[in-house]
C-alpha cells in the first residue's frame, strides 16, 4: 500500500503508459481506441471490398476462386456493419457526448472498457477465420439454409465473434442512456441538449431493443451447428424462416442505429459552418425520434419475396415508405439551416454538402424497393447493392469522415490538413458515386448480387469496369486520409480550445485534447448552443461554471474488462473445436470459468475510485492558460 | 454522500438505493438492462411459440403428454414465495436493518437452490424419456426457453451469495445498498418471466 495517494498527474514510462490504454476506463481515451480499432477493421473491409471489385473488372475473371469470392463479400458486409462502422460511431459518442453534456465521465466507465474490448476480440476472432482458412461464406445475413450448410468452422466464426462483439454493443448503448439520462450538466434540459447527443440517445436505445434478438438469433445458429439443436432444420420440424425473422429485426433497426448518430454529426456541421443556429431543432428531436420507433416496424420488407402473403408486405410497405417522412424533414431542415447562413466550406462542411444529394439517392431508391411488387423485380439485383452502399457509404461513412475531420483536433489535439482533408474528399465522393451510381443500371439489366463472375456479353462490361476504377479512387481517397493523419500526428501543431472557431457546444470550451477530468468545474448550460451564447457575450473561457472548484471523484482504472473478454474467446474456440478435439470441452470450460471468476472479483473487491485534489486541478488549470501543457 | 461512510437508523437515508450518483446510475441502467433482458425472452417465447409441438414425422411428445402441472405448480410456489422474501430483504435494507437483510436474502437463496433442484429433476426426467435438446425443434426451443430462465436463476444465485458473504462482516452502507437493490431487481424480473413460462409453455401447453 503506498503511502502517497494517486492523484491522476503521475508521470509514466512506455510500459506504464500501455498498461494504463489496456486499463482505462477514461472516456476519451477509450473513444479513441474505439476510432482506431473501427477504422483498422475499416480498411481490412476496404481490402475485401477492393478485392471484390477485382475480381468483377471484366467477365469470366479468375483473380479469386468462387468460394474466396463468398468469404469476401461475407466478410466486408460483416466487418463493415459490425467492426468498422458501429465502432467509428461509438470512437465519437465516446470522445464528444459526454464533453457535450458537461459530465465527468460516462456512467459506467468499467463496462465502456468492457464494451470496447469485447468489440476489438470479437472482431478479431471473427477475422481469424482467415488464418484457419475456414472463412464465413453465407453472406453477412448468413440465411439459416445456407449457413446450416456451409462445411468448416467459418460460419461458427462467424456467430460465435458477433456474439462477443454485440454484447459489447449492447453495454455501450446502455452506458449511453444512463449517462444522458442522469449525468447531463445543470441547465442542459433535454431541448437543450446538441443533436449528436440526442441521435446517440436514440441509437443507444433502438441497440437497446435490437441487440437481444441477435443475441438470440446467434445462439439458435451455435446450438444447430455446434451442439445438435433442431431450430432451424425441417426435418425436425424446425423452420429457417425463423433466422430471417430475428435477423431483421435487429437488422432493420441495426441501418438505423448506423445512420441516426451520423445524422447527428452533420447536424453539428451545418450549423457550426453555416453559423448559425440548427434550423427546426424541435423537429429534428421529433424526426428522430419517430425515425427510431419506425425502423422497429419495418424488418419485413427485406423478406418481400419469402412469401409473407400481401396483407403483410402491403403493411410493412406502408410502414417502410412512411420513414421517408421524417427523413425528408431533415433534409429539409438542414438545408434551411445553410440557407442565409455565412458558409464556411470546410472539409467537414464539405461532406457535409456531399452527404444530402448522395443520401436522397439512396433514400429514394429506399422507397422505390418499399413498393413490394417492384421489389418482387428488384430483389437479389445490383439495385438492391447499389441502394445500400448509397445509405450506408452516402450517409454513414461520409458522416465518418466528416467526423473525423471535424472532431479530430478535439480529440487528438492537432488538426488535419485541410488540404489533403480536402483531396481525401474529391477521389472518395467522386470514385463513391462511380462505384456505385452505374450499379443502378447493373440491376437493371439483370444483373444479379453476390455472384462470382459473369458472362461476356451481356452488357455488363463497361458498368463494371467503371464500377471498379471507381472503387479503386475511394481507396485513393482513404489511403491520402491516412497519409494526412499520419503528417498531422508528427507534426502535432498545438489547436486552441475552439479549434475551428465556430464551436457551438460545450465540447469546444474545453483545452483540446481534455485534461482527463474533463471541465475543472461542472458548467452551467444556458441555451441550446451555450459555447456559441457565451462567446457572443464576450466570455472568453467560453462557459459559466455551475459549483466552486472542489475535490474531483474519478474512476479506477482496470484490467478485468480485458481478461473477460479473454476468457469469453478462449470459451469461443473451445465450443468451436469441441467435437473434434478433447481438448475442446475443457478449453471451453475453463474460457468460461475465467469470466464468472473475474466477474466474481469485480463484484466482491471495492472500487471507490479515487480524488483529484482541487489544488492540483487550479495548478493544471494554470499552465493551461498559461499555455504550459505544450 | 460518501459510499463508505457510516450511518445510524436515524441518518440512513430514505431510498438508501439511489442516495449516490453511482446508485442512481446503476439503478437506471438495470431497469434499462432488464428491458433489454425483456426483448431477450420475446423472441425465445416468440420462437418456442411457433416451433412448439414440432418434430420430425412420428414424434410422439406432445405438450400435453409431456408435461406435469403438479412438479410445475411446486416450482412455481418456491419462485414466487423467492420473490417475496426478496421484498422482505429491501424492506429492512430500507430501515438499517442488515440482519434482517441477510436473513432474507438467505431465504430467497434458499428457495431459489429449491426452484432449481426441481427444474433439473425436470430437465432430467425429460431427457430419459427421450426428449433431449437436438431429437426435435419442439425440444430445443422448450430446452433453450426454459434453460435460460434456469441459467438467470444459477447466476441469481451465485450472485446473492457472493453479496451475502462479501458483507457479511461489514454491514450496510451506500456502496453495498445499490446491489443488494439491483439483485432484488433482478429476481423480481426471474418471477415475472416464470409467470410467463407457467403460463405459456405449461398451462397452455397442458390445457390446449
Amino acid at each position: 500500500m503506498s503511502t502517497v495517494a494517486k492523484t491522476g498527474f503521475e508521470k509514466k514510462g512506455f510500459g506504464a503508459t500501455l498498461w494504463d490504454w489496456m486499463t482505462t476506463v477514461d472516456h476519451k481515451k477509450i473513444g479513441i481506441m474505439y476510432l482506431l480499432g473501427g477504422g483498422f477493421f475499416f480498411i481490412l473491409g476496404g481490402i475485401e471490398a477492393l478485392f471484390i471489385r477485382w475480381q468483377l473488372l471484366k467477365p469470366q475473371n479468375d483473380f479469386v476462386t468462387a468460394g474466396t469470392f463468398n468469404d469476401l463479400l461475407t466478410m466486408h458486409g460483416t466487418t463493415m456493419i459490425f467492426l468498422a462502422a458501429m465502432p467509428m460511431l461509438f470512437g465519437f459518442m465516446n470522445a464528444i457526448v459526454p464533453l457535450q453534456i458537461g459530465a465527468r465521465d460516462v456512467a459506467f466507465p468499467f463496462l465502456n472498457s468492457l464494451g470496447f474490448w469485447l468489440f476489438m476480440l470479437g472482431g478479431l476472432f471473427l477475422n481469424a477465420s482467415w488464418l484457419f482458412g475456414q472463412v464465413p461464406d453465407a453472406g453477412w445475413t448468413s440465411y439459416a439454409s445456407l449457413s446450416l450448410a456451409s462445411d468448416g468452422h467459418g460460419i461458427d466464426f462467424y456467430a460465435i465473434g458477433l456474439q462477443i462483439a454485440g454484447a459489447g454493443t449492447l453495454m455501450a448503448g446502455i452506458n449511453f442512456l444512463v449517462t444522458i439520462i442522469n449525468m447531463r450538466a445543470p441547465g442542459m434540459t433535454y431541448m437543450r441538449m446538441p443533436l449528436f447527443t440526442w441521435t446517440t440517445f436514440i441509437a443507444s436505445a433502438m441497440i437497446l431493443f435490437a441487440f437481444p434478438p441477435l443475441t438470440v438469433g446467434l445462439f439458435f445458429l451455435t446450438f444447430d451447428r455446434m451442439f445438435g439443436g433442431a431450430f432451424f432444420d425441417p426435418a425436425l420440424g424446425g423452420n429457417t424462416i425463423i433466422w430471417e425473422h430475428i435477423f431483421w429485426i435487429f437488422g432493420h433497426p441495426e441501418v438505423y442505429i448506423l445512420i441516426l448518430p451520423a445524422f447527428g454529426i452533420f447536424s453539428e456541421i451545418f450549423a457550426t459552418f453555416s453559423r448559425k443556429r440548427l434550423f427546426g431543432y424541435a423537429s429534428m428531436v421529433f424526426a428522430t425520434v419517430l425515425i427510431g420507433f419506425l425502423g422497429f416496424m419495418v424488418w419485413a420488407h427485406h423478406m418481400f419475396t419469402v412469401g409473407l402473403g400481401p396483407t403483410a408486405n402491403a403493411i410493412f410497405a406502408v410502414a417502410t415508405m412512411a420513414i421517408a417522412v421524417p427523413t425528408g424533414v431533415k433534409i429539409f431542415n438542414w438545408l434551411l439551416t445553410i440557407w442565409g447562413g455565412s458558409i464556411k466550406v470546410t472539409t467537414p462542411m464539405l461532406y457535409a454538402l456531399g452527404f444530402i444529394p448522395s443520401f436522397v439517392m439512396g433514400g429514394v431508391t429506399g422507397v422505390m424497393q418499399g413498393s413490394a411488387p417492384l421489389d418482387y423485380q428488384l430483389h437479389d439485383s445490383y439495385f438492391i447493392v447499389a441502394h445500400f452502399h448509397y445509405v450506408i457509404v452516402g450517409g454513414v461513412v461520409l458522416g465518418i469522415l466528416a467526423g473525423t475531420h471535424y472532431w479530430w483536433p478535439k480529440m487528438f489535439g492537432t488538426m488535419l490538413s485541410e488540404t489533403l482533408g480536402k483531396i481525401t474528399f474529391f477521389f472518395f465522393f467522386v470514385g463513391f458515386h462511380m462505384t456505385f451510381f452505374i450499379q443502378h443500371w447493373l440491376g437493371f439489366w439483370g444483373m444479379p448480387r453476390r455472384v462470382w463472375t459473369y458472362m461476356d456479353g451481356q452488357g455488363w462490361n463497361v458498368a463494371n469496369a467503371i464500377s471498379t476504377v471507381g472503387a479503386i479512387s475511394m481507396g485513393i481517397g482513404i489511403l491520402v486520409l491516412i497519409i494526412n493523419a499520419i503528417m498531422t500526428t508528427v507534426k502535432n501543431e498545438p489547436v486552441a480550445n475552439d479549434a475551428w472557431e465556430d464551436g457551438r457546444t460545450l465540447e469546444w470550451a474545453l483545452p483540446s485534447p481534455p485534461p482527463f477530468y474533463n471541465f475543472p468545474q461542472t458548467p452551467l448550460v444556458r441555451g441550446l448552443d451555450t459555447v456559441w451564447i457565451e462567446k457572443q457575450e464576450g466570455n472568453e473561457k467560453m462557459y459559466t461554471p455551475a459549483e466552486p472548484l472542489k475535490d474531483i471523484h474519478m474512476p479506477n482504472g482496470s484490467i478485468l474488462p480485458f481478461v473477460m473478454t479473454l476468457g469469453l474467446v478462449i470459451a469461443g474456440f473451445g465450443a468451436m473445436f469441441r467435437l473434434e478435439h478433447t481438448w475442446g470441452l475443457p478449453v471451453l470450460i475453463g474460457g468460461i470459468a475465467l469470466v464468472f471468476l473475474a466477474m466474481a472479483l469485480r463484484s466482491v473487491r471495492d472500487d471507490h475510485g479515487f480524488y483529484v485534489p482541487k489544488h492540483l486541478i487550479a495548478e493544471d488549470q494554470q499552465k493551461y492558460e498559461e499555455g504550459g501543457h505544450r | 454522500m460518501e459510499t463508505n461512510e457510516r450511518f445510524t437508523k436515524e441518518t440512513w437515508p430514505a431510498h438508501p438505493e439511489t442516495a449516490t450518483l453511482e446508485g442512481k446510475n446503476k439503478f437506471l441502467g438495470f431497469w434499462l438492462f432488464l428491458g433489454g433482458e425483456t426483448i431477450l425472452f420475446a423472441t425465445l417465447f416468440g420462437t418456442y411459440l411457433a416451433l412448439r409441438n414440432s418434430g420430425p414425422s412420428g414424434y410422439e411428445f406432445t405438450t400435453q403428454n409431456l408435461f406435469d402441472l403438479k412438479l410445475v405448480f411446486a416450482m412455481t410456489l418456491l419462485l414466487l414465495t423467492s420473490s417475496l422474501t426478496s421484498v422482505y430483504a429491501i424492506y429492512h435494507l430500507r430501515n438499517y436493518n442488515f440482519r434482517g437483510v441477510q436473513f432474507w436474502m438467505a431465504m430467497t437463496a434458499l428457495l431459489g437452490t429449491g426452484f432449481l433442484m426441481f427444474e433439473l429433476y425436470e430437465f432430467v426426467h425429460y431427457v430419459k424419456l427421450g426428449f433431449t435438446f437436438g431429437s426435435s425443434a419442439f425440444s430445443s426451443a422448450f430446452f433453450t426457453l426454459v434453460g435460460t430462465h434456469g441459467l438467470h436463476v444459477a447466476v441469481g444465485l451465485v450472485w446473492v451469495t457472493l453479496l451475502i458473504l462479501r458483507n457479511a462482516k461489514r454491514g450496510l452502507n451506500l456502496y453495498n445498498a445499490p446491489k443488494y437493490y439491483t439483485f432484488s431487481l433482478y429476481w423480481h424480473f426471474i418471477d415475472v418471466v416464470w409467470v410467463f413460462i407457467f403460463t405459456v409453455v405449461y398451462l397452455m401447453g397442458v390445457i390446449s
